[in-house]
């Protein structure tokens, strides 16, 4: 592409860099960057790498805000790297810092393993009495729009760890599961298929569970596709306090949806043509 | 596989309760909540000791009352005022928002996002409103019996 995009406009970028086998603790790094129009925070580490300094890492895959793996401190806040332009965020000087709340393995890759971890104790999948049906589906289970509408927000979650860096319990609480897992405990137990709920609500409900949050409200402010974990972990207390008082309202999963079976076409409608693939 | 890389701690901490990232106005209301709470535990805490005083004797009873008559407590005293304003206020709206009631239903998230942060902003700053006019009221009332 021709550099006819290019402004004449150059920031400074301070990064924070980290070498295990070389520093005792991270030190911040600053590299003049020309900003050229719609140029990304990704966009401008690449340039970066090319002509300033091959040894700067940072852990990227899509570059499409789907998968989640660039997210970083940018300017201060967590974000993805992909999604942020820089002309959006700085005008003179950009910083770029690992994700906190997490151990950082090298300059602005953060090591997300706990956030994993912690995902797998909240069981984030259908549970159900009949799992063989889950395992060796006969059909589908039928879902209504407005069902489907209860989870679907929080079925968007890309594990970025941008509500887990912007946690303040998080940062005080290593024993808290965070946003993201909790979020996605409610995203499962509202799923009209699941019954899991007994068994999430054990960590869910735990001291340092879903009530450590007293709705700081920044893992809704930060999260790059709109999930709003802080509104899934208000209304997973609510379902908890209505489980306690025993006001929840327990429903069955849902059933394997019947196709009509024999039914005869009704002769005043046309066939459907043919297959053409 | 198990790895030997050293990894450094990246945790914020309490200090992240308030420095660490540019954020936003319900994580700062979330820190004065707590900081509040433990001002208010602190001065429970200190209304023991200066009351547990009187089982001490009627001598140590009113050496802690002058001591109390300090300028300094009477500006203690609006600060626990104020903490519990501001506590009880935002308590009410935790309250509201952690039972479900001030954060909208789940929507399917449409650029530009509208997360449950606005849906619960009105009743923020009505918190914010009634704590200032009480606090106001409290800061004439503490003005008039100071002087």
């Amino acid at each position: 592409m021709p550099e006819t995009s290019l402004s004449n406009r150059t920031i400074d970028v301070y990064i924070r860099r980290y070498n295990p086998e070389r520093d005792a603790r991270p030190r911040w790094q600053r590299f003049t960057l020309a900003v050229a129009r719609g140029m990304t925070v990704l966009d401008g580490l690449h340039r970066i790498r090319e002509e300033q300094d091959p040894t700067v890492v940072f852990r990227y895959s899509c570059r499409m805000s789907v998968c989640g793996s660039c997210a970083m401190l940018i300017n201060g806040r967590p974000a993805l790297a992909c999604n942020t332009q820089i002309a959006d965020v700085a005008s003179e000087r950009l910083t770029l810092a690992p994700l906190p709340n997490f151990d950082i393995i090298k300059d602005l890759v953060p090591d997300l393993a706990p956030l994993f971890q912690k995902h797998r104790a909240v069981q984030p999948y259908i549970q159900r009495a009949d799992m063989e049906e889950v395992e060796k589906p006969t059909g589908e289970f039928y879902q209504s729009p407005k069902e489907l509408e209860r989870y679907l927000q929080f079925a968007y979650c890309i594990k970025c760890g941008s509500c887990m860096a912007g946690c303040p319990t998080l940062a005080a609480d290593p024993e808290y599961p965070g946003p993201m897992p909790l979020a996605q405990a409610y995203r499962y137990s509202a799923d009209s298929r699941d019954s899991g709920f007994d068994e999430r609500k054990v960590q869910a409900g735990a001291s340092h569970g879903v009530f450590r949050c007293h709705y700081a409200g920044e893992c809704s402010n930060v999260c790059p596709k709109g999930v709003d974990p802080a509104r899934a972990l208000q209304l997973m207390k609510r379902e908890l306090v209505l489980d306690y008082l025993r006001l929840r309202r327990k429903r069955c999963p849902a059933s394997v949806l019947r196709v009509p079976g024999e039914a005869r076409r009704n002769p005043d409608v046309p066939a459907p043509p043919p297959y053409t693939v | 596989m198990a790895s030997s890389t050293k990894h450094y701690p990246n945790r914020l901490g309490i200090v992240g309760w308030l420095l660490g990232g540019r954020w936003g106005l319900e994580r700062y209301m979330y820190t004065l909540h707590r900081v509040t709470g433990l001002g208010i535990l602190f001065y429970f805490v200190l209304h023991i000791l200066v009351t547990s005083t009187r089982a001490l004797g009627a001598e140590w009873w009113e050496g802690a009352m002058v001591r109390v008559g300090h300028p300094i407590f009477k500006i203690g005293e609006f600060l626990v005022f104020a903490a519990f304003v501001i506590h009880g206020l935002n308590g009410i709206r935790l309250i509201a928002i952690e039972l479900g009631w001030a954060v909208g239903k789940a929507e399917e998230p449409v650029y530009p996002y509208r997360s449950s942060l606005h849906v619960q902003r009105p009743v923020l700053i009505g918190v914010m409103i009634v704590a200032a006019v009480f606090l106001a009221l409290g800061g004439w009332d503490f003005l008039q019996v100071t002087h």
